[in-house]
């Protein structure tokens, strides 16, 4: 079954796919340049300690996002 | 003479390229359009002197950062005969974007796709000549790393640049506009000519950041490895610094002194207890400053330094700064000057204002000299290195203070993403390349600074002329009982107190310094100052000098980078204040306690 969810309730080990980025446009470009575009895959690897942020890989990249900001972008399970 | 714009994304191993086609003759210049000093580095290309320009690593030719907008002023302010572009082989998939976007600029280019060997074991394959023909840009694989595909590279370079005509600045400006088509463009070049594997994986990186990254020991163990960089730098660097002090002191006393013995007394007290003693005080610590640039290379290259990041953005957040600002003090304990200019990444003012006001609390190598120096002097060897490692804990917690006091006016809510490049370990050619950067960059301010400065402190010490040295007769005696109110609370004796007015200039300048108003160098130094002060008046003087002031470098940069007179005066006058009250308040407490 899919869904349609936030990637701050991804968990860890888990994949999904980039449905939307609600971010404003200066962070929307560094999100694409990393390899953030709707239709790719990401897989969630860990989340740091005390509430931290989030590391992903999309692509052979992998980022570390914040769960406030990883709060904007939809994903697809 | 023809120039060529170098321009990668991070971590696609720019600086490697520059440093290998330069052979580490770079030099810094200022450039029409862009208020930052770039790398450049002249060399010969078919035949003619060409320009090599080192950019700064960009995500996006569009993006709103600093650094961004810095390779944008520069394009449209500088002619420009060929770009080339540094793409990381293995991320060619979004790294391209870039290329695409030099290319609707109508700039002729290169791409560079490197770190191939990194690609290859990843089992990516890339036809180049599909990717060329479809992308219209000459490509070749290289590593900058291990010096691969160097030939095919230099001809493709060479013939692009013959046949290249440069681009007038002022019709790129029009052109800067974002191709809608160029997303859709990437996706087919990369299907028709890259080979991505379904599953790409480093299990190396997978298995260390296991371990590294662990929610419970990951902390714990950055602490650790912290420490261990430290210990060895101590353990290694000491007897390396006592067998450099060793061999300069007998150099002054067999070869120096008989041969400026026919001088007046005068003069040659000035060359040998002024000019040579401050020098080579602060020449001694040459060892100690190259082996840590070579643990900072090994740190910083290694990836580890994003790590960090990822382990500390959580507690960094609470203080109002991110996990960059904590790579940033990282990076300043090397030298606080390229740390602030580093904060250009930051797109938010209050966010970056705010972490240039804690970086000056990082102990840079400088003030590492002094503290080596003092810590070797009053304490037991087995003691020292933990003196050491307090001051570097105390260097975060100035950071702590002046960031929790401050985050309420330096508000930020920007949302960043970090790349985490795989684990890599620096060659030793890389390795030796950062060591010789540091032995010039020392050379450069020795020249500058340490010499004038000890000079400086050798007349306030021997002037009026006919006084006994540094005797409160003399004018440095008088600046120093003049501070005395001021600096005596806080245990600094008068001949520290003109050390530290003259550190104010740089660090180095302060054991120089301090050579020649004792008269005395190396180990002779050392007992001198320990018979005349006691270990709680050498803490509380490290304090002070810890927090006060990093160095007129650092103030002139603040003061570029912020451009704000009263944002530079609060980086001023905060530290100072900080400085005297923890310095005061351990001193008056050390005593109350009794010691």
């Amino acid at each position: 079954m899919t869904t349609l969810q936030r990637l701050s309730t991804l968990q860890a080990g888990q994949s999904a796919i980039v449905q939307a980025l609600h971010v404003d446009t200066g962070f929307q470009y560094r999100l694409h340049a990393l390899g953030f575009r709707i239709g790719k895959k990401l897989e969630l690897i860990r989340i740091a300690p005390f509430n931290g942020p989030l590391q992903l890989r999309i692509g052979n990249t992998e980022v570390m996002l914040r769960k406030h900001d990883a709060d904007q972008i939809e994903i697809l399970v | 003479m023809k120039r060529i714009a170098l321009i990668g994304m991070p971590n696609a191993g720019k600086s490697t390229l520059f440093n290998r086609m330069s052979g580490a003759n770079a030099k810094v210049a200022n450039w029409p359009g862009v208020t930052v000093d770039l790398l450049t580095a002249k060399l010969l290309l078919a035949g003619e002197m060409t320009e090599l320009v080192d950019l700064p690593g960009i995500y996006d030719l569009h993006g709103f950062s600093d650094d961004e907008q810095i390779v944008r002023h520069f394009l449209c302010n500088n002619t420009i005969d060929l770009v080339l572009i540094v793409a990381n082989a293995s991320q060619v998939d979004r790294q391209l974007s870039l290329a695409l976007q030099l290319r609707s600029l109508g700039l002729p280019a290169v791409l560079l796709l490197n770190m191939s060997d990194e690609a290859k074991n990843l089992g990516i394959t890339i036809n180049t000549e599909q990717l060329s023909q479809q992308l219209g840009y000459p490509t070749a694989l290289i590593s900058a790393k291990y010096g691969q595909g160097y030939s095919d590279a230099y001809r493709l370079i060479e013939t692009s640049l013959q046949n290249s005509s440069p681009t007038p600045a002022q019709t790129l400006e029009q052109n800067f506009a974002v191709d809608q088509e160029m997303e859709n463009e990437l996706e087919t070049i990369v299907r028709n000519s890259v080979d991505l594997p379904t599953q790409i994986s480093h299990p190396l990186t997978e298995k260390l950041d296991k371990v590294m990254l662990h929610p419970i020991l990951g902390l714990p163990l950055f602490f650790v490895i912290m420490y261990m960089v430290f210990q060895t730098i101590y353990t290694l660097g000491a007897p390396l610094q006592d067998l450099v002090a060793w061999l300069l002191e007998g150099f002054r006393d067999l070869i120096l002194v008989p041969l400026l013995s026919s001088l007046p007394a005068l003069l040659s007290d000035f060359l040998i207890n002024g000019v040579f003693d401050g020098i080579a005080t602060v020449a001694s610590f040459v060892p100690v400053i190259i082996l840590f640039f070579l643990m900072m290379a090994v740190v910083e290259d290694s990836g580890y330094l994003s790590r960090a990041a990822f382990l500390m953005d959580a507690l960094m957040t609470r203080m109002g700064l991110d996990g960059r600002s904590f790579v940033m003090l990282l990076m300043g304990f090397g030298c606080n000057v390229p740390a602030l200019m580093g904060t250009r990444t930051m797109r938010s003012r209050g966010l970056r204002l705010l972490t240039m006001l804690v970086i000056p609390f990082s102990l840079c190598s400088a003030r590492l000299q002094v503290f080596v120096f003092m810590a070797t002097a009053l304490f037991a060897p087995s003691q020292a290195p933990l003196v050491l490692f307090s001051l570097y804990i105390m260097s975060f917690v100035t950071v702590i203070i002046t960031a929790l006091l401050f985050k309420g006016r330096f508000n930020s809510q920007e949302p960043f993403a970090l790349e985490l490049p795989p684990y890599r370990f620096p060659t030793s050619r890389q390795m030796f390349l950062r060591g010789w950067h540091e032995i010039s960059h020392f050379l450069h301010r020795a020249t500058k600074f340490i010499t004038i400065g000890v000079v400086l402190v050798w007349i306030l010490t021997n002037m009026p002329y006919g006084v006994e040295p540094a005797s409160s007769a003399s004018w440095s005696g008088w600046i120093g009982d003049v501070m005395s109110p001021i600096l005596s609370p806080a245990g600094i004796n008068p001949e520290l107190t003109v050390a530290l007015i003259f550190g104010f200039v740089a660090k180095e300048i302060v054991i120089g310094a301090l050579a020649v108003i004792y008269g005395l160098e190396g180990t002779a130094l050392m007992q001198g100052i320990a018979q005349q002060i006691d270990w709680v008046q050498a803490y509380s003087f490290m304090l002070f000098t810890l927090i006060y002031t990093p160095c007129l470098s650092t103030i002139a940069t603040l003061r570029a980078e912020a451009k704000s007179a009263w944002f530079t005066t609060l980086a001023l006058v905060w530290p100072m204040t900080l400085a005297w009250s923890i310095s005061a308040g351990f001193y008056q407490m050390a005593r109350y306690l009794g010691y």
